[in-house]
């Protein structure tokens, strides 16, 4: 290696799913061109902060099963945002592993492994790097759209063996640091917005959907998540004459199960949708696997959108939550905190968002 | 014509002037489309016609539901009173395209696998359908679905078919296809429900182009037939980048 040349973060293995994502591709829909983007934005924006970039910038989206990367360069500092995510560093021999919870940041030299491990609850995590990914956006976005191969690496899925261009070909030096007091659990209870369709349902639907439980199927992917549960029912039809779908659309096909938009939904559908999911709620329906259950409770659209600006004004006071990493494995900060405080404080780690229960 | 604000969550409103696709629906649509988007109201984030609505997308941090009601009911109003009065029998009258296009389109039964059963569902013979389907000039009415996918109207009344019974599930890019009042183009290989009548070897969506999409709202399309060696012939010179097709534009 002569160390000259632009950076790179190799993929060693995909994992399942992973892409890359950043806040969409905003402006082309009218084209038919899909949003598209992280699933979890907030969980984007957390790792974002940790690594000290801007909050949309481009990270990997792993879903159900992290990924393996390599760095080739000097040296890279990266971070993992979800629920139950880690991160692994090992030297090139396999030995010195270290682990690195959700939300704190880690520098990796030349040479050395990165595995993003996802012991769940959350289905997504995201692997941000500090200055970003070297790829040129396509229509505004770094955001992958597998189906029109559009954006991101190749359009496509990570492969073993992709090098990744990276922005910063060495980390800044300067300490590690901790995101703290960040909740990043999977949605169980989801804000809904009656409409736009909700008139294209017998009466007492939504009475309906905010009285049951909704298990989340298999055959969901990141257009849409499929529910299953008590079934609803249309007054004439299912289909409608195409018009626009908003993220979070519950969309009602004949079969009468709900199916709620996600990011790579279609910019225009023809099916009927009842209700629309609170955006605040939606980045935490991105964490929700196969199994999940779900419930809805109905808000107006003035409670969605206050709900909306809360979460914007919450973002915006995390980078002053920023507290040096400190101790590089937070099985010992945890002993550390007890040694202080003389009891048991389960917060202590809270940096890693599922420990709080 | 009633116009209906339907909720559509926090971050988007959809503005509704009919429940079907007719060509004087779209015209209402497009013309309010272009309105709106004049208006560049704050926290707009973008705007998206179909065949009978708008869907204004916003940031619920800089403007409100409620705050775009207000603003957009008398907007609408005025945009729909400057247009004549429209039915399904008349249409009305299109102001002129911004742009015309002529597409080739081969229809030999290679590329057009559907022609044969479309005839029979009308009662022609597959060389009237295609025929029918190249004498007249459509409307881009709107592109949804997938990248670049052109909704057009509208077909010959003698084309008039429902979708497929079975969609298909992978349809071939360039396809030509027709069903109900209109006919569209698929830009990618995607599953398909409507009837296959011929090919195109235009590409329609191409992110490295300054305007990814071929086709926009408005614009008017013609198909012009060519014989299976010519389409080959266009496939292979779109390929290397030596050919593509370039619109009209003015006055026709």
């Amino acid at each position: 290696m002569s160390g000259v040349g632009q950076s790179t973060l190799v993929i060693v293995l995909p994992g399942l799913s992973t892409t890359v994502q950043d806040f969409g591709r905003l402006g082309w829909q009218r084209f038919g061109v899909p949003v598209s983007g992280a699933l979890d934005r907030v969980a984007l924006t957390a790792a974002n902060i940790v690594v000290g970039n801007g909050s949309g910038e481009a990270g990997l989206e792993c879903l159900y099963q992290g990924c393996e990367v390599e760095i080739a360069g000097e040296s890279a500092r990266l971070a993992v945002a979800g629920a139950g995510a880690s991160i692994e560093v090992r030297d090139g021999d396999g030995g010195g592993a270290r682990l690195v919870p959700s939300l704190e940041s880690v520098t990796v030299q030349r040479g050395q492994r990165v595995r993003v491990k996802m012991a769940g609850p959350s289905i997504s995590a995201y692997l941000a790097v500090e200055g970003g990914f070297a790829i040129a956006p396509v229509l505004g976005s770094k955001s992958t759209f597998v189906r029109a191969a559009l954006g991101g690496f190749a359009g496509r899925a990570l492969r073993a063996g992709d090098a990744l261009g990276l922005v910063a070909e060495v980390a800044l030096e300067r300490e590690e640091r901790r995101l703290e007091g960040v909740g990043l659990e999977p949605a169980s209870v989801l804000r809904i917005v009656p409409g736009p369709q909700d008139d294209h349902f017998v009466d007492g639907t939504l009475e309906r959907i905010a009285a049951e439980a909704y298990t989340v199927r298999a055959a969901s992917d990141r257009m849409g998540l499929r529910l299953a549960g008590a079934k609803l029912a249309h007054k004439i039809g299912a289909d409608i004459v195409s018009d626009g779908i908003a993220p979070g659309a519950i969309q009602v096909p004949g079969d009468g199960w709900p199916i709620i938009m996600l990011a790579d939904r279609q910019t225009t559908g023809g099916y009927t949708k009842i209700a629309t999911v609170a955006s605040a709620d939606l980045p935490a329906l991105g964490r929700v696997g196969p199994g999940a259950v779900l419930r809805f409770e109905i808000v107006d659209v003035e409670a969605a959108e206050a709900a909306a600006r809360a979460l914007a004004a919450e973002i915006a006071a995390w980078p002053g939550r920023l507290v040096p990493a400190g101790g590089g494995d937070w099985r010992y900060r945890l002993y550390e905190a007890n040694l202080i405080s003389g009891v048991t404080d389960g917060t202590a780690c809270s940096g890693a968002g599922v420990s709080r229960s | 014509m009633t116009l209906r604000f339907l909720a559509a969550g926090d971050t988007a409103l959809t503005v509704e002037l009919g429940d079907r696709a007719e060509l004087g629906l779209s015209m209402r649509v497009l013309a309010l489309y272009g309105r709106i988007v004049d208006e560049a109201l704050p926290g707009v984030v973008e705007v998206v016609p179909t065949l009978r609505s708008l869907t204004v997308h916003y940031d619920p941090c800089v403007t409100a539901a409620a705050t775009l009601r207000a603003v957009l009911g008398p907007l609408a109003a005025e945009a729909i009173a400057s247009l004549p009065e429209v039915s399904a029998e008349e249409p009305g009258e299109w102001p002129p395209a911004p742009r015309r296009w002529l597409l080739p389109a081969c229809y030999e039964p290679e590329h057009g696998p559907d022609a044969e059963a479309v005839a029979t569902a009308c009662g022609l013979t597959p060389w009237q359908v295609t025929s029918l389907h190249a004498c007249v000039p459509y409307r881009v009415l709107m592109v949804g679905f997938l990248p670049g996918h052109p909704y057009m109207g509208d077909l010959p009344p003698p084309l008039r078919v429902p979708r497929r019974d079975t969609p298909r599930t992978a349809v071939p890019p360039g396809s030509i296809a027709i069903a109900t009042t209109m006919t569209v183009i698929y830009p990618q290989e995607s599953p398909g429900g409507w009837h296959i009548i011929g090919r195109t070897p235009v590409r329609l969506f191409d992110p490295a182009r300054a305007e990814p999409s071929l086709l926009a709202p408005g614009d008017e399309v013609r198909f012009r037939p060519i014989g299976g060696e010519e389409y080959t012939a266009l496939v292979g010179k779109v390929a290397v980048g030596t050919w593509a097709v370039e619109p009209e534009t003015g006055e026709p």
